[in-house]
């Protein structure tokens, strides 16, 4: 093949253009999109949870999670009237498959849903020796899976367990509170399949999401707020023993 | 003048430091990525990887765009607010290619996963010891799942 030198002119500008595009990597398919007009976080709502496991399960399929690792999980409490600061807490693979059939015996059983609780002053990106972990100005504590070494310090630092390092990529990995839905106008997959509400996406900077006047009228809490970790993933209705 | 002249070896020592220090600027410019900091300190450009995830639920506001029939039935009943991914599985890809056929679901082991009693359930939601309740007898042929009340009528 010939090719003049008015041709590489041409086609060396454009080969250079490509290959930044290449470069750069997808676009991101969401032009109308603001971090700055957004804070997310989420609402579990204790007292509707079925414990079904739709929301294990569609995250897996969402997000590729690999088996035995959970970006959320569900677990089952059992607390005895004699002992409260003890319970009995079983998440048999997550709870991806539903639990065994509680018998009515003493005590309460209850279910608590899991996940990344997004922290806005998160110990796990603290504690990164490469800034491969961060909190996005719209709130997400996300990882740079390009950046990560795979160190495991974030894995231990996370108070709340939800990390895990990926068998494939050797990296960290945890839930981005599907990033890539919600920047969409989508909800999350474990929201859109949980059948009865118990989870719900929450804009803390939208000033018509429901979570505000939720937040008024009801016991909220938040995991170890000792911890003081920002955490933002609110749960109604929790019970004091669960951990 | 010759206090300047023994000087000289400090001026060539310093000269070394500021040309060190100019190699260090070029490295650094090229080895740390152009969005590092752009944000914070991190890379910039990592919140757009995370954004490029495909999606695979589509939504339910998407199958309702198309299945107005279902939605009918199911905004009047039980299953209102029970999204369609919820049963139906993740059809992200039927949404953009409607040739793709999806998969009936297993209404039984459905209904079971949901409504099996269980202790550790809220009190106020409804559930059933399958083996009693219908005694093998399938879900659908009394329920319909878009609408399980029993006067809305079994599966067409």
């Amino acid at each position: 093949m010939n090719i003049s030198r008015r041709q590489i002119l041409v086609l060396l500008p454009a080969a250079a253009v490509a290959w930044k595009s290449v470069l750069a990597g997808t676009p991101e398919d969401s032009p109308n999109y603001r971090m700055s007009d957004h804070w997310w976080g989420m609402l579990i709502d204790i007292p509707k949870c079925i414990g079904c496991g739709n929301c294990v399960r569609a995250c897996a399929t969402e997000n590729d999670v690999p088996d035995g690792h959970f970006r959320t999980w569900v677990e089952r409490y059992h607390v005895t009237d004699e002992n409260m600061v003890s319970p009995q807490v079983i998440s048999p693979d997550g709870g991806k498959e539903g639990f065994p059939v509680a018998e009515e015996d003493a005590g309460k059983y209850f279910f608590v849903p899991k996940l990344c609780n997004h922290c806005a002053d998160s110990p796990c990106t603290q504690v990164c020796p490469v800034g491969a972990t961060f909190v996005t100005p719209d709130g997400v504590v996300m990882v740079d899976q390009k950046y990560c070494l795979g160190c495991a310090y974030c894995v231990q630092a996370c108070p709340y367990g939800c990390r895990y390092i990926h068998p494939e990529k050797h990296v960290a990995d945890k839930c981005t509170l599907c990033y890539h839905r919600i920047t969409k106008g989508l909800t999350t997959a474990c929201c859109e399949t949980c059948p009865t509400g118990a989870r719900q996406l929450v804009d803390l900077k939208n000033p018509k999401d429901p979570i505000h006047e939720f937040l008024k009228t009801h016991s909220v809490q938040v995991l170890k707020p000792q911890m003081a970790t920002g955490a933002k993933v609110y749960y109604n209705d929790l019970d004091g023993s669960v951990r | 003048m010759s206090s300047i002249k023994e000087a000289r070896h400090l001026f060539h020592f310093a000269g070394l430091f500021v040309l060190a220090f100019l190699v260090f600027l070029v490295v650094r410019h090229y080895v740390v990525p152009k969005t590092f900091g752009q944000y914070g300190h991190y890379r910039g450009a990592a919140i757009g990887d995370v954004a490029a995830h495909p999606v695979r639920f589509a939504g339910h506001e998407t199958c309702e765009g198309c299945h107005t029939d279902v939605l009918d039935v199911k905004s009047k009943g039980k299953h209102a607010h029970v999204n369609c991914e919820a049963c139906h599985g993740a059809l992200a890809n039927h949404a953009d290619d409607p040739s793709i056929k999806p998969v009936l679901p297993d209404t039984a082991m459905l209904c079971a996963r949901c409504h099996t009693a269980s202790a550790a359930k809220p009190k106020g939601f409804p559930q059933v010891v399958p083996a009693d309740h219908s005694n093998g007898v399938p879900c659908q042929t009394c329920h319909n799942p878009h609408s399980p009340a029993m006067d809305a009528g079994g599966a067409k």
